[in-house]
């Protein structure tokens, strides 16, 4: 079925199974690689990105359900060539190791503070909790996102 | 001024944050256009002779073939990487011919259009299972009441007394001497590396020959294993890229027989391949680590002298013998510790199971020299009625007397045990935490407060007498420089600690110093990144090539300048090369390059392995009405010599403590009776978050190591290794009052709750 969504400001269109998840729509139809996929349960986060401007698990959403709506993307996220204060603060507080759960934690973390810009360390982390990292033990994604909470 | 020892910020950075990196899934490559896709089919019973029908899946939608392991006319057979062990158990079959041997392994794989018609396809292979008896716990395989190979007749794959790298044990006369003698059995979990990026593979053929991307710790291991099982179709070479990756953990060091399988596949079909596994096919068939059970007997003088020590290593091998079988390797030269113990015991098996066979994971048999050494210097102070700092102090190797050979025989290069205990308990403010907790106690509330502190010391770039990494410098004709080596970041941040080492050397900017790693035609030798071994060895190699190729352009700037080279020095702030006291005339980096052909210069030296070491201390409540634990602080001193980069080493501390966190209270591998893997995918699996940690106390403290020409040792696992024996001395600190001296890891609410059960009723 066709399925059209607006990804990072461009009109995407494809013919796809209805089974498609919108993550496989934007890695495989929409060609945009940096939201990964890091696990088979909806429980990583790896797959985070914007769905009018909410922070959704994109495996856990069909393409379909998301037929006209407006997504962003880890590719979406900067002004040109000027980072977005969350993925500024991600490199300055070097909340990245092997990067890849860094897409959807970044996505992640500016929807956390778009809903509580002044969140502290226990809310940062509570609201971190369904986004898994193996590389950093969490201690410098906090420090990032607390840092451009304070930017804020 | 030097660069190194700044907190300069990650040069690789940006395409992370930006487009999230190219990691093999990515990949756009000429030759991977319309590549198929690689789906297999695992066997879903843990012991069982099986005969496979792929009838109905090769008529499925898209599908371009099915293959058994009868179809394999090429490689069949994916050989161990030590060859240590008996055929049958260290040749592992790429997929499983007429027995299956554990859940997860691969009967058949299919060759499909699409990765949804892959699944489908894979749902309509039908495999007929006669099951055979199961084992699946590794005490009693050592019992050979189920063997798993019956055709070697035990599921021994190894005594490392045999081959003399244990001691053997003797008898009970070996403690006769001592006035206290404390045994006991350790328990360390199965644990999953859980790479966030699970495996992920390609395979073209451009000609004769074979291109290959993977996500892997060490292209040149991948290539040699490639390069010996497609000698007579890959004619033309083998060339491994790996892209970015995504964590490996040490389970990536190996290349798996879903990997390796690809190039024959591409080959039969005629069209490139890419496999990119699930969560729950990462979890069945990826190696997990850990996995050993310890025995352990400690004795000394009623005043807390140390004396005889006897370590007995059971380790899980899985189902066939991988790396996991031989990792007391870095066990047994690691089995004191940071103690003197003079007379010292070992021995170690390991056996066969119907499970993932095992491979390494972060620290990969030093976390379990450490936690049983902890634990049994805790349990033997309980039993002497002495303080547990007060016996490590009185027992730790002394600080004036390095390098010094251990009780095992193990030459260590430098450590300050003591002060890194003194410093993390200062840090912790040690003293008002037992006050605290004295106070809890007395209000006798359900929440008590435990404390706990580990001391370790391991190995890194080991085992000894230690290795090699290839590294080579270039200057490019714009006065630049360009740097390979031959070990593979994968999250490690290789480009800005080792451009930072070059830039030191040439008085080039970092940022106009390009990294190379990664891609065996371009970086031709190495062997990659594991055993925290890649700063000291790679690192020293990119030192050491740097330093020479300024001897080099110094004698080119002398012919340049027509002086005596002796008379000329490189103007490292200013990047010129001049007569030492004449800075007016000078010559550049791009001079220097214009009047040679090339200018570069490689090492790959052999330098001796180090032993970095520290104290944790963990702070914890204990809901002593549930069982809960929540960590409330975690205060650590890891001294890993001289740092090159701050924010890097403290990037790798935090991550290997969580890892060790997660494996003292969250963590484990867990099997039913008959070898059904119960935590197969993140939901199931106890995946430490951000909500159960807090952000952790780091104490500088750098002791350089004589061993290579940095002053550095390994820092990646070293949080993994102190963590785990800090808390679990915790969670019992807590208990200790109501007669609780030991619960093995992982220190789960039920476990906890079932210990406080035990102690209410006696
Ligand atoms: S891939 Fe979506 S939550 Fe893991
Ligand atoms: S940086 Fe590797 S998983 Fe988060």
């Amino acid at each position: 079925m066709q399925v059209s969504i607006t990804i990072n400001g461009n009109l995407v269109s494809h013919d796809v199974e209805p089974r498609t998840l919108l993550v496989h729509f934007i890695r495989e139809q929409a060609e945009l690689t940096g939201t990964n996929v890091g696990c088979d349960s909806s429980s990583c986060g790896a797959c985070t990105i914007h769905v009018n401007g909410e922070a959704v698990k994109s495996c856990t959403m069909l393409a379909v359900q998301a037929d006209g709506q407006e997504v962003t993307t880890i590719e979406g996220l900067a002004d040109g060539d000027t980072l977005h204060p969350m993925q500024q603060a991600f490199h300055e507080c070097h909340a990245l190791q092997c990067g890849y759960c860094t897409p959807g934690m970044v996505m992640a973390a500016v929807s956390l503070l778009d809903e509580k810009p002044d969140a502290n360390e226990a809310e940062v982390r509570e609201g971190l909790e369904g986004n898994l990292c193996r590389c950093t033990g969490y201690h410098n994604i906090v420090k990032a996102v607390l840092q451009a909470g304070g930017a804020q | 001024m030097s660069i190194l020892g700044n907190r300069v910020l990650r040069r690789e950075d940006e395409s992370f944050l930006t487009v999230g990196a190219t990691y093999t899934a990515d990949l756009v490559h000429p030759l991977l256009e319309n590549a198929a896709t690689v789906t297999y089919v695992r066997s879903t019973m843990a012991h069982a002779t099986i005969s496979v029908d792929t009838s109905e899946a090769v008529t499925m939608p898209g599908v371009l073939a099915v293959m058994v392991a009868a179809d394999l006319d090429g490689p069949s057979i994916l050989p161990g990487a030590v060859p240590m062990f008996p055929e049958p158990m260290l040749n592992r079959p790429i997929l499983a011919t007429d027995t299956v041997r554990f859940v997860g392994e691969c009967v058949a794989v299919i060759v499909s259009e699409t990765a949804t018609q892959g699944v489908d396809a894979a749902e309509a292979v039908f495999v007929d299972y006669e099951p055979l008896p199961v084992v699946v716990d590794m005490e009693e395989a050592l019992t050979d009441e189920v063997v798993v190979y019956a055709e070697v007749g035990t599921n021994l794959a190894i005594d490392f007394s045999a081959i003399g790298m244990a001691t053997g044990i003797t008898d009970e006369t070996f403690f006769a001497n001592c006035d206290v003698v404390t045994s006991g059995r350790v328990a360390h979990q199965r644990t999953a590396a859980a790479p966030l990026e699970v495996r992920s593979t390609a395979a073209a053929w451009d000609g004769d020959k074979l291109v290959f991307w993977t996500s892997n710790q060490g292209p040149q291991g991948v290539k040699g294993v490639l390069g010996t099982l497609y000698a007579e179709t890959a004619t033309g070479g083998v060339q491994v890229i790996v892209p970015d990756v995504g964590g490996g953990f040490g389970a990536k060091i190996a290349a798996y027989p879903e990997d390796v399988l690809l190039p024959w596949l591409a080959q039969k079909i005629g069209r490139p391949m890419r496999w990119f596994e699930t969560r729950t096919e990462n979890m069945q068939a990826m190696g997990p680590g850990r996995a050993h059970v310890h025995r352990f007997t400690l004795g000394g003088s009623a005043d807390g002298n140390l004396t005889h020590y006897r370590l007995e290593v059971l380790v899980d091998s899985g189902a066939y013998a991988r790396l996991g079988a031989f990792l007391p390797m870095f066990t047994l030269p690691m089995t004191t510790g940071v103690y003197d113990i003079a007379s010292v015991e070992t021995s170690a098996l390991s056996v066969i199971t119907n499970t993932t066979p095992t491979e390494a994971y972060r620290g990969a048999g030093r976390p379990e020299a450490t936690l049983t050494i902890e634990r049994a210097v805790e349990l033997w102070s309980f039993q002497a009625g002495l303080d547990p700092i007060d016996v490590r102090r009185r027992n730790f190797l002394a600080a004036d007397s390095f390098p010094v050979t251990t009780g095992v025989g193990t030459v260590y290069d430098s450590g300050e045990y003591e002060r890194s205990l003194d410093l993390a308990l200062e840090a912790a403010d040690y003293p008002a935490l037992r006050e605290q907790q004295a106070q809890r106690r007395a209000e006798g509330g359900a929440k008590q407060l435990g404390i706990g502190v580990a001391t370790y010391v391991e190995v890194t770039a080991g085992p000894a007498p230690g290795g090699s990494e290839y590294g080579k410098v270039e200057i490019t004709p714009e006065g630049k420089a360009r740097i390979y080596s031959g070990a593979l970041s994968h999250g490690q941040s290789h480009m800005t600690t080792f451009s930072m080492i070059a830039a030191d050397q040439l008085g080039i900017d970092m940022n106009d110093i390009e990294f190379v790693q990664g891609d065996t035609d371009v970086v031709t030798q190495g062997v990659g990144t594991f055993g925290s071994r890649s700063t000291q060895l790679g690192g020293s190699s990119i030192h050491k090539a740097s330093g020479a190729i300024v001897e080099r352009a110094r004698s080119i700037a002398a012919d340049l300048l027509e002086a005596n080279v002796d008379d000329v020095v490189l103007d490292k702030a200013a990047g010129l090369f001049h007569v030492a006291g004449s800075p007016a005339v000078s010559r550049t980096w791009a001079d220097i390059a214009a009047a040679t052909d090339d200018l570069s210069e490689e090492s790959k030296e052999d330098l001796l392995c180090s032993y970095p070491f520290g104290t944790h201390v963990a702070v914890v409540e204990v809901d002593t009405e549930t069982g809960g634990v929540t960590l409330l602080r975690m205060i650590t001193c890891d001294d890993a010599g001289r740092i090159i980069n701050p924010l890097i080493v403290e990037g790798q501390r935090h991550g290997g403590i969580a890892q060790g966190v997660a494996q003292a209270l969250y963590e484990e591998v867990v099997y039913d009776a008959d070898g059904n893997l119960q935590t197969a995918n993140f939901a199931d699996y106890g995946f430490i978050s951000a909500a159960e940690l807090p952000s952790f106390e780091l104490v500088p403290l750098e002791t350089p190591t004589p061993n290579n020409p940095l002053g550095v040792k390994g820092i990646g696992e070293s949080g993994a290794i102190g963590s785990t024996p800090a808390v679990q001395s915790a969670v019992i600190d807590a208990l200790r009052p109501l007669g609780i001296t030991h619960i093995d890891v992982p220190l789960s609410p039920e476990k906890v709750w079932s210990a406080l059960a035990v102690a209410q009723e006696s």
